[in-house]
């Protein structure tokens, strides 16, 4: 594959939000889909994600997440969508502009007509969960957990406490005991399971593994390795219950604590974050504030079912098809002047093919040298003169104007392009 | 008459259901609010069923690992018994999603089959 540096539209991130917007911009008439993924492969965070129950509404079928993934990833390859896989989109400038780093073709500047931001969500570390006491290895996020169970094949320690009862860390839960591992408890300080419950069911009552509501890790403790935790039950308010600390000795803490939208590239293009969701404002287009930039899926909120974000990503997707084709139509009207003998340039540079409808424009030159004798001044295009006045003299020093009449619009319209001439009537 | 209470896990909804026995016979379910509670509802009461999901190795893949599914529920007494055959199997790149790992696992009628295509390594 060859990279192009103009695309109709660039989806960033090929997860099942960007998978569902490129298929559908491509779909809905995009001629040139392009889509930038850091990973070495299509699927997102889907491809570790490899337990059932995606794909119920889209499918109608139980599906685990990489086979979900796979069937998008199948159907954006039979569409002849372009994909740059390891590769970091650096910058984004809010005139669609991005600028690219990629393991086969280094550095690369890309011109988009439209943007789809599908960048995803990131867990919550540690640091943004603030909690006290030493800082050994073993604290993981459940994600990276996950990441590392079922894509790479290592296992994060053997003995568990998770705290968080969000989706990952009960499916990782559940996924630590199936490889042998032993889950003390899931800890979760707020008085409500936090992931749905048919997770509870599945993930932590099938394999006996208790889950504590109102309680919290109150302190790491370990040395180099993690070697215990200490619990402690919380308020409606958070704070710790005293005389309710318990020692958990355990070789590794999951952390499943939330998510966050990733936009540190919208930042850079200028896209207003709503505090809330910590993603983009968007209109009923998943438009965000900047003309031409979408935006889909865990990008713009936290989604808890990945049929969701596919939903989210076909509507993006159209959106930016769509103005990515409105923006081709009205750059087609406009056609180039250009410099022909002995002109050294025109404003304007360009000029809508429909102006004279408007009234008369003028053209404003110089030309390159002297020419010290009658001379004629002509406009024309591929075919025809479109008019022809003379001068006396031309010189570079003296602003040469030319005016186009609404009579000439019809020749206009025809125009590939106007190109001016100025040269001595003797060479005629 | 002895009452069961069970969260429905056949969609993300989780209704709360009541089923109803009278001795090894269901009589009454209650609580779901569409016909996949129902027969969940009554599987669960008699003879809880599950999927299961894993990985084996791969040999010459682009990752080494390849991650399974059961095609279908299987008897939820029996999970550790499947895990125990997926963890045993180790297969060849390049597979496609939807290959078959194990047919028939454990005799439940059951495949095991490919999650996800898996390229061979370059």
């Amino acid at each position: 594959m060859l990279i192009k540096n103009k695309y109709d539209v660039v989806v960033i991130g090929g997860g099942p939000g960007g998978l569902a917007a490129a298929i559908e911009a491509k779909k809905a008439g995009a001629e040139d889909v392009l889509v930038i993924e850091r990973d070495v492969e299509l699927g997102g965070i889907l491809l570790q994600c490899i337990h059932n129950g995606f794909g119920l509404q889209t499918f109608k079928e139980d599906l685990p997440g990489p086979e979900y993934a796979q069937r998008f990833i199948n159907e954006a390859k039979s569409l002849g969508i372009s994909f740059l896989l390891d590769a970091m989109v650096m910058d984004l400038t809010s005139q669609r502009k991005l600028y690219v780093s990629s393991q086969d073709f280094g550095y690369v500047e890309i011109d988009a007509l439209a943007i789809v931001l599908a960048m995803g969500c990131r867990e919550k570390t540690r640091p943004q969960v603030r909690i006290p006491g030493t800082r050994p290895n073993g604290v993981f996020t459940a994600g990276t957990a996950q990441r590392w169970v079922n894509v790479e094949g290592y296992m994060p320690g053997k003995n568990f406490v998770i705290l968080g009862s969000g989706d990952i860390g009960m499916i990782m839960a559940r996924r630590l005991t199936f490889e042998g591992a032993h889950v003390e408890r899931v800890l979760e300080i707020q008085s409500y399971l936090s992931g749905l419950s048919r997770n509870y069911v599945q993930c932590l009552e099938d394999w006996d593994i208790p889950l504590q509501l109102q309680h919290t890790v109150k302190r790491i403790i370990g040395k180099n390795r993690v070697e215990a935790i200490e619990a402690v039950a919380v308020d409606s308010h958070w704070n710790y219950i005293p005389g309710t600390e318990e020692i958990i000795p355990c070789d590794t803490l999951l952390l499943s604590v939330g998510l966050i939208p990733e936009n540190e590239l919208s930042k850079k293009a200028g896209v207003a974050l709503d505090p809330v969701t910590g993603g983009p404002y968007v209109d009923e287009k998943f438009q965000t504030n900047i003309p031409g930039i979408f935006a889909a899926g865990n990008v713009v909120h936290v989604y808890d079912l990945v049929d969701y974000v596919s939903m989210a990503g076909v509507g993006a997707g159209k959106s930016a098809a769509d103005f990515a084709l409105a923006e081709k139509e009205r750059s087609a009207r406009y056609i180039p002047l250009v410099p022909g003998k002995n002109v050294r340039y025109i404003v304007p540079h360009r000029l809508d093919k429909q102006a004279l409808e408007k009234g008369d424009v003028s053209l404003q030159m110089r030309v390159s040298k002297p020419i010290e004798e009658d001379v004629w001044l002509e406009v024309r295009n591929q075919n025809n003169s479109i008019v022809r006045r003379s001068e006396r003299y031309a010189r570079p020093g003296e602003m040469v104007t030319i005016v186009l009449k609404p009579n000439m619009a019809t020749e206009l319209e025809k125009s590939d392009s106007l190109i001016v001439d100025i040269y001595p009537k003797s060479e005629v | 008459m002895e009452e069961k209470n069970f969260i429905c896990t056949a969609c993300p909804t989780g209704c709360r259901l009541i089923v109803r026995m009278e001795g090894d016979e269901v009589v009454k379910i209650l609580g779901n609010r569409c016909r996949k509670g129902e027969t969940y509802g009554r599987q669960e009461a008699i003879a809880p069923q599950r999927m299961v999901a894993s990985t084996v190795r791969v040999a010459n893949g682009f990752h080494p690992l390849l991650p399974v599914y059961t095609k279908g529920s299987i008897p939820k007494r029996r999970i550790a018994e499947v895990l125990e055959k997926i963890r045993a199997v180790e297969v060849q790149a390049p597979l496609s999603a939807e290959d078959v790992i194990i047919s028939n696992v454990i005799g439940t009628g059951v495949n095991v089959v490919a999650s996800r295509d898996m390229p061979a390594k370059e």
